[in-house]
């Protein structure tokens, strides 16, 4: 299995305070890795360091090169497509206007066209509303909208920033569901980042656990799931 | 009756004017969140390029075209200098810099080409537009212009790529840079696209006012209350607030006793703040919610 995204001895600093002391790990291509970690554990700021949108030393790799001194937009030309928390829906623009940013950096007309036709197919309620202002759909159809933007893009690499926040059971199940599935179908690997430890290492096969800005614990999901020591220390459930 | 309809249609002539700038301060304003205080003088500025082209022999329609080509360019040098070092500056460091800007190129046009009234052609001619005396061929042309500008603006942001790019940079700066959007240039663009039109405005209007380095500072009051009128945060609220605003200056001036052409002014002012007051976000502008 090869390496797709390494991460070495990530610092971050949020003007004076840092957040992340010194984090390493890695994914590799194919696979669906998760981040797991309380609140303030600097699992966000992970993937915001990864993407250059905060200051950071340490090296990230993607692909076997480096990330560190390239700006965010430029980042997302390697094929990396980061889901931020709170979805970053461009909420007075349309449904289909938010599926045509995703593909902004593409210049294959045609494919984008049958590119949208397929995320349809993937979020049939997307198809629904494709004309409406995308600030109007519920919680969870703008969750959809925020995957399926960041599929526009071809992905190799999707982050994804708490994808359950704030949704309902049934449909986080529903969400998960579908990122398996563009996980298994579409070789999208995936690294997300989640609070929601129990539906996160059920989806996933590799899994870290962040403390404080470092990692405290890596392995198998289900060898973590199932160890009932790590989950009541680390994970509270 | 006669003397209402001319009033009204000479308002919507010279409401195209102050359309065109209340679009040209909310391009800016929509970018970088702040009020270009200097775009009329920018403008007069374009104007005055353009009249100095013409006084070298350039014919009209060509010495508009290469003055919105210049001002494009002149727009995105001001905010690659001035502007993009002042991004993350406080408000008044802001304020401060288009105050130096407004003074630097009234001073820069006095300096080049004095400060005396010049007359200023139109390609329209001042006839009675077909026939009718309720309306010029110039204003009839301004109406004309106007409205071709506004919907080639339109076809640019609702069905071109970059076009799609600058509205998605202009509302959520983060998330356009998270698909891959330069959204520092997009800005800059705006610059240059605010600073054509605000060309246009001035090149419609000089004939009108006559061109000197003063020339715009009532037209962009009015285009600040249209803009304020229509709501900041939208470009279809400002041209829409242009027109209203050209349409109601001119029955101010016209049916409430003691206004007249003096007293028109203060009317601007006094609806921008009535507007501020009564409806903060404009006609249709969007409330902005802040988290905290």
């Amino acid at each position: 299995m090869t390496t797709l995204l390494n991460v070495k001895d990530l610092r971050a600093y949020y003007g004076q305070v840092q957040a992340l002391h010194g984090l390493s790990f890695s994914l590799n291509e194919g696979s669906l890795t998760t981040l797991l970690g309380a609140n303030g554990a600097g699992k966000t700021t992970t993937l915001r360091a990864i993407c250059n949108m905060v200051r950071s030393t340490g090296a990230v790799e993607f692909d076997g090169k480096p990330l560190n001194n390239r700006s965010t937009e430029n980042i997302v030309r390697f094929g990396i497509a980061h889901v931020p928390q709170g979805r970053g829906t461009f909420t007075t623009m349309t449904v289909e206007e938010n599926l045509q940013l995703g593909a902004i950096t593409r210049k294959d007309s045609a494919g984008i066209v049958s590119d949208i036709e397929r995320m349809y197919a993937h979020f049939p309620v997307l198809k629904q509303r494709h004309t409406q202002q995308a600030g109007t759909l519920s919680g969870g159809e703008q969750q959809m909208l925020a995957v399926a933007r960041a599929l526009m893009l071809r992905p190799r690499l999707m982050l994804l920033d708490e994808p359950s926040f704030g949704l309902a059971p049934l449909v986080v199940r529903d969400l998960f569901g579908i990122l398996g599935k563009i996980n298994r179908e579409d070789k999208v690997s995936i690294l997300v980042v989640e609070q929601n430890a129990q539906l996160a290492l059920e989806l996933a096969d590799q899994a870290y656990v962040i403390e404080t800005g470092r990692i405290v614990m890596s392995g198998n999901a289900k060898d973590i799931a199932n160890n009932e020591e790590i989950r009541k220390s680390y994970l509270g459930y | 009756m006669e003397l209402f309809t001319n009033q009204v249609l000479a308002g919507i002539a010279t409401g195209a004017i102050y359309a065109c700038m209340a679009l040209a301060v909310v391009m800016i304003y929509q970018a970088i969140d702040h009020l270009n205080f200097a775009q009329g003088e920018m403008a007069m500025f374009s104007t005055f390029i353009s009249w100095q082209l013409m006084q070298w022999g350039i014919p009209y329609w060509a010495a508009f075209i290469l003055t919105l080509a210049l001002s494009f360019i002149a727009g995105i040098a001001i905010e690659r200098i001035l502007f993009k070092p002042l991004a993350k500056a406080p408000i008044l460091t802001n304020v401060a810099g288009f105050i130096a800007l407004f003074a630097i190129i009234n001073s820069s046009a006095g300096l080049i080409w004095d400060f005396t009234i010049k007359q200023y052609p139109t390609p329209f001619g001042s006839a009675p537009f077909l026939g009718s005396q309720l309306i010029s061929t110039h204003q009839a042309g301004m109406i004309g212009v106007t409205v071709l500008l506004l919907l080639g603006l339109y076809f640019f942001f609702q069905y071109t790529r970059i076009g799609l790019a600058m509205r998605a940079a202009a509302s959520v700066p983060e998330s356009a840079r998270l698909v891959g959007i330069n959204t520092s240039w997009m800005i800059a663009l705006g610059w240059g696209m605010a600073t054509a039109i605000g060309a246009i405005a001035g090149m419609l209007i000089a004939p009108v006012v006559f061109l000197e380095p003063n020339m715009m500072g009532g037209v962009l009051i009015y285009g600040f209350a249209a803009a304020v009128l229509g709501g900041l945060t939208s470009p279809f609220g400002a041209v829409v607030g242009g027109f209203l605003v050209g349409v109601f200056e001119n029955l101010a001036g016209t049916y409430i006793p003691g206004v007249g052409n003096e007293l028109k002014l203060p009317i601007a002012l006094a609806l921008i703040i009535s507007v501020l007051v009564v409806k903060p976000a404009g006609l249709f502008g969007r409330h902005i919610v802040k988290r905290v």
